[in-house]
């Protein structure tokens, strides 16, 4: 302990102690009494607990950042002859079965065995999941007889597949030849991709225009008939509009149909072609391929290159392959209308809640017995939150809604199975009690001065509240919806009830009307983890992406409090300078 | 004249100062918090346009007594009062009175300044805005009117926009005066107005008192008895919740008729 060693010093040297045979009393000190124990056992707490959050974070961040550089390609020998390529991603000792080792010749058995048995094994990334059934590959040392990087392996990301690792044989650019001309083939994968997405533009966007009028045509049709009967003049003389307004619809579709096809057919003539290690040769078109590069002979600018482009096609980008691959735009989008939404309604729901509890609820035991069941809400587990959110606002709430306004698209629901808005109104009720706990402290701590004096003025009570208190403990309020918005933005396990997916197929605002849908099923970024590092078929495939994804959400939920944390202290700064 | 009587019974007066009749009535008025008697048995009369004082040793019950002109106490729980207490001879624990009418008739300082977290206009304002009023002509002139009745003007006419919290303390407790005039009332409350204010910031709120009087009848309650002197026409001095003397502050200061009274107006005790 520091202190201690100079005050002994000081004692050897035998001056400042009172002279022998004065002996005093020496007044024993409490340990409760000495600060230091204390100290050290609080700072000791701080510290573990401060290394297990920058541990975490570091990890995240670390895993996160390193996922999209791109890695060389080693090409491995193996003891049996066999030759394989791959990506290396860790390396680990471990312990060798009974029945390989016993297969091993005598010299290798010998060095394992002096290592107690344990050998070192690295894993690839060896791609080609069509070739080898298999995306990944445990190559042990004692395997190995040579490992290379050589040049000409290639590093391609498929649409579909996932990766492929090989070496590339021959280009073809609209029928003609360009195999070894860089600029001619990266003009032509250019131009493949840009048909693709032109394709991709028609179908979704184009096609699902016009899918969307003859749906709206039939729910019309369907209206009327629930309406005036299937047999009136009415609902006669709007079938046959409607029939030949489909018809024209479907002369649309032909037209955007054949302009796809053709899209399709020239892309057919960009190919190509790699064979992969062992000697298949597999053939793809240019369209189809996201990017390849030659892994072993590229510099750090093209290196640079590859990894934001990757982080791009993260952000801004739709997943694929089972979203173990691509982007996680829907996510992002989900996620962030969500926890909007989210703080929207828990807001003024748990403001108002806590001024009534506060201001003007008699103070007694019924008042304490609620405040007691509003703190206990917040332990009940968040998936019975989402049972309750199911069967009551999706069920109950949703159903009644769909038989009111949607009849016609009955038995198809509307409201009635999970969505964006009853996703938003659970975790409402799930923060909740956070909101009206720290609004309440807020209230409290308004100093009754205060409040006396804008009574004394003549104000009535409500008008105390709305221009004295309330800004008075705004700054209070909003942490607390800063630590709802965190808490809700980090929930998954309600939200798998009522109305995340793995894959939405619209976002949940888009340009048909209404433009906000409230109902649509949606993605979120904690599922996404859930999913993408549990359900895929491949969790080592999906692992970078479980990095990356949770440290997005982190980042997200970082930038949403430090926003809500700016407008907290720009409210707080007008309360400085109280003296009293 | 001797002062003689140790504990009364009955409230012992003496003519007071000023002849315009009265504002307040209080008749045999007492309150309870909860169980415990607060008040006993309080009557007086307060002179309009005059500066009365109420003094007296701390729990004695003359801030409850204040506290009761505009029914501050409503907020207390377990508060049950009995008696009279009338303005211009309407009773206003009548039921069915508009306390917030009430309230508007009235001015009030405390003993700590409580500006509101506000600009400065904004705090002068208040009145007028929880009446509604919207009227920048209005609502500029009533500033320079109450700051300058609040002695402030001068000293913070260039940053009325500025935050009110940003003021000294005695800056503040004039700004609270100003506040209190804003509305125009009638009365003027203050509960120990100075308690919390060094001499200087104190000997300016005094002067400021001595101007307001005649246009506001003023009660002060104070725990200072030179101030008490100072700046009021009539004293009342409480003792254990009930009113022990009460007349014109010469007499009460010179020569009181009960031993306590002087007592305490000498500092003997309290």
């Amino acid at each position: 302990m520091p202190g201690t060693t100079a005050e002994k010093q000081l004692a050897d040297d035998g001056e400042a102690l009172p002279e022998r045979g004065r002996t005093r009393r020496e007044r024993a000190t409490d340990l409760a009494a000495n600060g230091e124990p204390a100290q050290w056992l609080l700072g000791g707490a701080l510290a573990v607990g401060l290394a297990m959050i920058v541990g975490l974070l570091g990890l995240i961040i670390w895993n996160g950042i390193v996922t999209f550089w791109p890695k060389p390609i080693e090409v491995v020998t193996l003891t049996t002859g066999a030759v394989i390529a791959g990506e290396p991603i860790r390396s680990e000792a471990y312990k060798v079965p009974a029945d390989t080792l016993a297969a091993l010749p005598v010299e290798t058995r010998a060095t394992i065995e002096r290592n107690a048995g344990f050998a070192n094994r690295t894993l690839y990334k060896v791609g080609n999941f069509d070739i080898y059934n298999d995306d990944f590959r445990w190559i042990s040392d004692f395997e190995a007889t040579a490992r290379t990087q050589p040049a000409g392996q290639v590093y391609l990301e498929r649409m579909e597949w996932g990766v492929a690792i090989g070496r590339i044989t021959k280009i073809i650019a609209d029928g003609r030849d360009v195999t070894g001309d860089r600029a001619a083939i990266a003009v032509a994968h250019d131009a493949a991709r840009r048909r693709w997405d032109t394709i991709r533009h028609i179908e979704r966007r184009r096609i699902g225009d016009i899918n969307h009028e003859i749906e709206r045509e039939r729910l019309g049709l369907r209206k009327l008939a629930l309406h005036s009967g299937g047999s009136s003049p009415a609902y006669e003389m709007a079938e046959r509009q409607s029939t030949t307004h489909i018809a024209e619809l479907g002369a649309r579709y032909a037209t955007l149909a054949a302009e796809a096809a053709d899209l399709k057919k020239r892309n057919e003539n960009s190919t190509l072609t790699f064979t992969e290690i062992g000697g298949v040769e597999k053939a793809h078109k240019l369209s189809e391929i996201v990017r390849f590069y030659a892994a072993n002979e590229i510099g750090l600018v093209a290196k640079l290159r590859i990894y934001l482009s990757r982080w791009a096609e993260f952000l801004t980008e739709e997943p694929r392959e089972a979203n173990t691959e691509g982007g996680v735009l829907p996510a992002i989008f989900g996620t962030f209308t969500m926890t909007l939404l989210l703080v929207v309604i828990v807001a003024p729901f748990g403001v108002i809640t806590a001024l009534y509890l506060r201001e003007y609820a008699r103070q007694g035991p019924l008042v304490s017995a609620v405040r007691i069941s509003v703190n206990n809400l917040a332990g009940v587990p968040a998936i019975v939150y989402g049972v309750f959110g199911l069967g009551f606002f999706a069920y109950i709430l949703g159903g009644t809604i769909d038989q009111i306004f949607f009849p016609e698209r009955l038995p198809n629901p509307t409201f009635g199975t999970g969505g964006l808005l009853w996703a938003a109104l659970t975790l409402a009720l799930l923060t909740v009690p956070v909101v009206i706990v720290a609004t309440e402290e807020a209230l409290a701590s308004v100093p009754r001065s205060t409040r006396e004096g804008a009574l004394a003025c003549g104000a009535s009570k409500w008008q105390m509240i709305q221009r004295i208190v309330l800004p008075r403990a705004m700054p209070g309020i909003m942490t607390g919806l800063i630590l709802a918005m965190a808490r809700g933005a980090g929930e998954v396990a309600p939200l798998m009830l009522v109305g995340v997916v793995k894959l939405a197929p619209e976002l949940p605002i888009d340009h048909h009307f209404p433009y906000i849908h409230l109902e649509r099923s949606f993605m979120h970024l904690g599922f996404h983890i859930y999913d993408v590092g549990f359900q895929s078929r491949n969790s080592e495939a999906g692992k970078p992406m479980v990095f990356v994804t949770t440290l997005l959400l982190i980042a997200l939920i970082f930038v949403m409090n430090i926003t809500a944390i700016m407008v907290r202290n720009r409210l707080k700064r007008r309360f400085q300078g109280a003296t009293f | 004249m001797t002062a003689t009587t140790l504990s009364p019974d009955k409230t012992a007066y003496h003519v007071q100062a000023g002849p315009d009749g009265e504002s307040f009535t209080v008749a045999d008025f007492n309150l309870w918090y909860g169980a415990k008697q607060a008040l006993f048995d309080i009557d007086m009369k307060l002179q309009r346009g005059l500066v009365t004082s109420i003094i007296g040793p701390s729990g004695c019950g003359k801030s409850t007594l204040l506290r009761c002109m505009n029914r501050m106490n409503d907020l207390v729980e377990g508060l049950r009062v009995s008696g009279s207490m009338a303005l211009d001879g309407s009773d206003i624990y009548a039921p069915g009175i508009d306390v917030i009418a009430l309230r508007k008739r009235m001015g009030m300082v405390f003993q700590k300044p409580n500006p509101f977290p506000m600009s400065i206009a904004e705090n002068v304002i208040f009145p007028l805005r929880v009446d509604g009023v919207r009227d920048k002509t209005i609502l500029e002139e009533t500033t320079e009117r109450a700051l300058r009745g609040a002695a402030l003007w001068d000293e913070v006419k260039d940053r009325l926009k500025e935050s009110a919290l940003g003021l000294s303390g005695g800056q503040q407790q004039r700004l609270c005066i100003a506040r209190a005039v804003a509305g125009d009332p009638e009365v003027l409350l203050m509960d120990e107005p100075c308690s919390a204010l060094d001499p200087i910031a104190t000997s300016r709120i005094e002067e400021l008192i001595d101007e307001l009087k005649g246009r506001y009848t003023i009660i002060i309650v104070t725990h200072n008895m030179q101030q008490a002197g100072r700046v009021s026409d009539n004293t009342a001095f409480m003792y254990l919740g009930r009113l022990i003397e009460y007349g014109d502050t010469q007499t009460i200061f010179t020569g009181p008729k009960l031993r306590r009274t002087q007592d305490y107006v000498t500092g003997r005790f309290g």
